[in-house]
């Protein structure tokens, strides 16, 4: 397998354990690291300077690091997109936040038409090191406007990458990556699994990444280099190919069935870590995609494509595709429409009994 | 609401109002003297420290310099030497040399598509003159005056325009949407308006670095509709941001004319009072007025006083673009009728007037900015037309889509070649 997973020096909290952190800390742990090596990091967005941000993922910065390096901005998706890349222009590394991500499509324009291809178009002269971070997905009874998943519009557009974090660990790493990266980054934060794991099992207790191996956080600097799955379980039994909340989702639903399974948890979308996915699903045979947002064109549907150009003669039975239905995110059905742990054993049995 | 029944009382019957052109091609005459035209020197020049509603005036005025009698009058005039008017005047000359052959050239089928820039000079060359060399300048597509004013080899934007070998951008762009950091000029968008925003961000950078360098952005009065003009106007008023809004307001968006941007109801200059913005309103085809609006708004940003969006009031002499045929949609007189007149012969009767030009100095410059750009024209088709030869190899398609190249475009890449070794098994022609 090609995932990383080098572990820097554990940070130790006041009791002298690992310091644990969800991913709303680790988040912000890494803007704080960003920030601190490097003075052009800059983050702004609505409600991100002195509240620290809805979610309060920006909280302490402003205070931290001055109200021209941590700002709040007009409720403008297209003006925070296209001033974060004048900024890029300019020579800082903006990492603009964008609300929900329901509400990046005033910002589209800027984003596909503008920071991804800024390089292409200037052959190189000028480009939009930006890193746009936006929470996205369901499952926070946030209805129709606070649950999308738009992923597959970006990794459609051509020159700009997509990274979902699953753990605060990887939250860290990949966000410090991401700020430091060249190339302008869509950093989708699954806000479901903000405060802790989520089990895809809506009427248990909710869980919290005090407990999670995932959520021990280094102190400092580390960057998770995009491109990298990571390898989450090891099975025979099939390849599980996921991103975000979906990874909890399925390794629970996997520990309830008593399935093994690869899950790959593929942490960045565009670049795809190809390697990763064709070695699993060689060795298993049998391939497993789940996301949150809706099927039609969904990433899901590129992912299948691949593994089937890729690694036909190796498949034992069809792909099976887990997804959100192709209707807006609907809010007191909510629980129906999320892929949750009946639509994925049914795809599993389904796939097992081939 | 067709379930409700019907209207049985007497109020009024509303009705759409579509905004129409005062002339349209065929029997309308032309007849612009509803257009209210104040005396040059006229109009006061505030502190350009001043408080934005100080320019309020300002924004349905029309600031003035050059007379009828061609002479410069009243506070706005820039006192500029004869030898920088003298530049000015070359680098006007140049633009519509250069003009006028790459449309030439377009005609010819040496490029897909040429945009002209006449009766508009002054919006993009007299402004930037303006500006310092190093401020930033986020333009739009009709700025060929201000790569040349800073001195851009024409060389190297014909190589652009004919998308060939000597092309820096790798022939990816579409003509005339060139790019030069070292002028300080960002590239070009496709995307109107997308540029005006950004524009603000990179003042705003340079705020945050407290650096000294301001920005400057161009954008046509047709595309202050887009949500991406108001995001800049609404930023660079809040971030107090070092940044010129530069509107060119010449009448006509493609054959939509400036109604369907709002100019029936007010100025685009006003549209600075509600955004809190200093705002000014310019004689377009007036040289001397374009430079010191612009040098006035440049010393307000440079020192913290705030961003102004300037209106320049002009005409749009030409088609659209290559692709464009004004006939369709405008009365033809419109042109010679424009009360404003040409930026070029009013800077050059001025200069006539102090005694610093004349007639045959002016037609030999005129001829060398022809011969410049046509050696130049030579120098560049050396380098290929479009159309003519694979110009780039390749593999430069997949350059530059990221700093590094992933593994999805390396075989895309490796695909493509192999497409080329199957279509030249004898090697890629020339
Ligand atoms: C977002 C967008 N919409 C539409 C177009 C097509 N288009 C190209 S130029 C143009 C007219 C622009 O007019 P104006 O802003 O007044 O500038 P001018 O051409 O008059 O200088 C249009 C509609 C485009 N390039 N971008």
């Amino acid at each position: 397998m090609s995932e990383t997973k080098e572990k820097p020096k554990q940070g130790r909290d006041a009791t002298g354990d690992d310091r644990r952190l969800n991913m709303i800390e680790a988040i912000n742990d890494a803007l704080d690291v960003a920030m601190g090596r490097d003075d052009n990091v800059v983050v702004f967005g609505e409600d991100a300077g002195y509240f620290g941000g809805v979610f309060r993922c920006t909280a302490g910065l402003q205070e931290k690091y001055g109200k021209t390096r941590a700002f709040d901005t007009p409720i403008s998706e297209c003006g925070i997109i296209a001033t974060a890349i004048g900024m890029g222009a300019y020579g800082l590394r903006p990492v603009p936040e964008i609300q929900f991500a329901d509400y990046i499509y005033p910002g589209y324009d800027q984003i596909i038409s503008e920071a991804a291809r800024l390089r292409y178009r200037s052959a190189g002269e000028f480009s939009a090191p930006i890193t746009i971070r936006s929470p996205f997905g369901g499952g926070i009874f946030g209805g129709q406007t606070h649950s999308q998943s738009p992923e597959s519009l970006f990794t459609h557009a051509s020159g700009i990458k997509t990274v979902i974090p699953a753990t605060p660990y990887d939250a860290k790493g990949l966000l410090i990556a991401a700020i430091e990266d060249n190339d302008p980054v869509i950093f989708f934060e699954p806000k479901r699994i903000y405060n802790g794991p989520f089990d895809g099992f809506f009427d248990r207790p909710v869980k919290n990444w005090k407990s999670h191996p995932d959520s021990v956080v280094p102190e400092g600097h580390y960057a998770i280099p995009l491109g990298k799955a990571r390898l989450v379980t090891e099975g025979e039994q099939l390849t599980v190919l996921t991103y975000g909340t979906m990874v909890h989702v399925a390794k629970a639903v996997m520990e309830e069935k008593g399935v093994e399974a690869d899950i790959l948890d593929l942490r960045t979308l565009v670049p795809l870590d190809i390697e990763a996915v064709e070695k699993s699903v060689k060795k298993t045979g049998k391939c497993l995609i789940i996301h949150e947002a809706t099927r039609t064109s969904g990433f899901g549907a590129e992912l299948s494509a691949l593994v089937q150009e890729r690694s036909f003669y190796h498949l034992e039975a069809p792909i099976e595709r887990v997804t959100g239905f192709d209707t807006p995110y609907p809010h007191s059905l909510e629980w129906a429409y999320f892929p949750g742990p009946v639509r994925i054993g049914a795809a599993l049995d389904k796939l097992l009994s081939e | 609401m067709a379930d409700r029944p019907e209207r049985t009382d007497n109020k009024p019957q509303l009705s759409l109002h579509i905004p129409e052109p005062n002339y349209r091609p065929g029997a309308d005459e032309v007849d612009f003297s509803a257009i209210e035209i104040p005396e040059a020197g006229a109009q006061p020049r505030p502190d350009e420290a001043c408080d934005p509603t100080e320019t309020h005036g300002l924004c349905t005025d029309l600031i003035r310099v050059l007379g009828e009698d061609n002479r410069a009058h009243g506070p706005w005039d820039p006192k500029l030497d004869p030898d920088t008017l003298r530049e000015m005047l070359h680098h006007f000359s140049l633009v519509r040399a250069f003009d006028e052959r790459m449309f030439r050239g377009q005609r010819q089928g040496k490029t897909s598509f040429y945009m002209k820039c006449t009766g508009e000079e002054a919006t993009s060359i007299s402004t930037s003159m303006a500006l310092q060399q190093d401020d930033m300048v986020f333009p739009s597509y009709r700025q060929q005056g201000v790569l040349i004013a800073r001195g851009y080899p024409l060389l190297e934007m014909i190589n652009q325009i004919y998308s060939n070998s000597g092309d820096k951008l790798k022939g990816r762009q579409l003509p005339i949407m060139y790019s030069s950091r070292e002028h300080s000029f960002f590239s070009i968008s496709g995307n109107l308006a997308t540029q005006v925003p950004q524009a603000v961000g990179w003042a705003m950078a340079s705020a945050i670095k407290h650096d000294t360098r301001i920005a400057a952005s161009w954008v046509g009065e047709g595309s202050t509709a887009e949500g991406d003009f108001h995001a800049a106007c609404t930023f660079a008023s809040v971030y107090n941001a070092p940044v010129i809004l530069n509107v060119i307001n010449n009448q006509w968006a493609i054959s939509s004319f400036s109604g369907f941007a709002g100019s029936e109801r007010a100025t685009f200059a006003s549209r600075a009072i509600g955004y809190g913005l200093a705002g000014l309103r310019v004689d377009g085809n007036d040289p001397l007025a374009c430079y010191a609006a612009e040098r006035w708004a440049a010393n307000r940003a440079r020192t913290n006083s705030g961003p102004t969006l300037i209106e320049f009031f002009t005409y749009r002499a030409e088609g659209h673009s290559t692709s464009d045929d004004p006939s369709g949609y405008r009365s033809a007189q419109e042109r010679d009728a424009w009360p404003l007149g040409d930026p070029v012969v009013r800077l050059k009767n001025h200069l006539i007037e102090l005694g610093e030009w004349d007639e045959d100095r002016q037609a030999e410059m005129d001829l060398k900015a022809a011969e410049k750009v046509k050696a130049d024209t030579k120098e560049a088709e050396k380098n290929g037309i479009l159309g003519h030869g694979m110009h780039q190899p390749f593999h430069t398609m997949f350059e530059d889509v990221f700093e590094e190249e992933p593994w999805h475009l390396k075989e895309q890449n490796a695909q493509s070649q192999a497409e080329r070794d199957k279509k030249y098994p004898d090697g890629v022609p020339h």
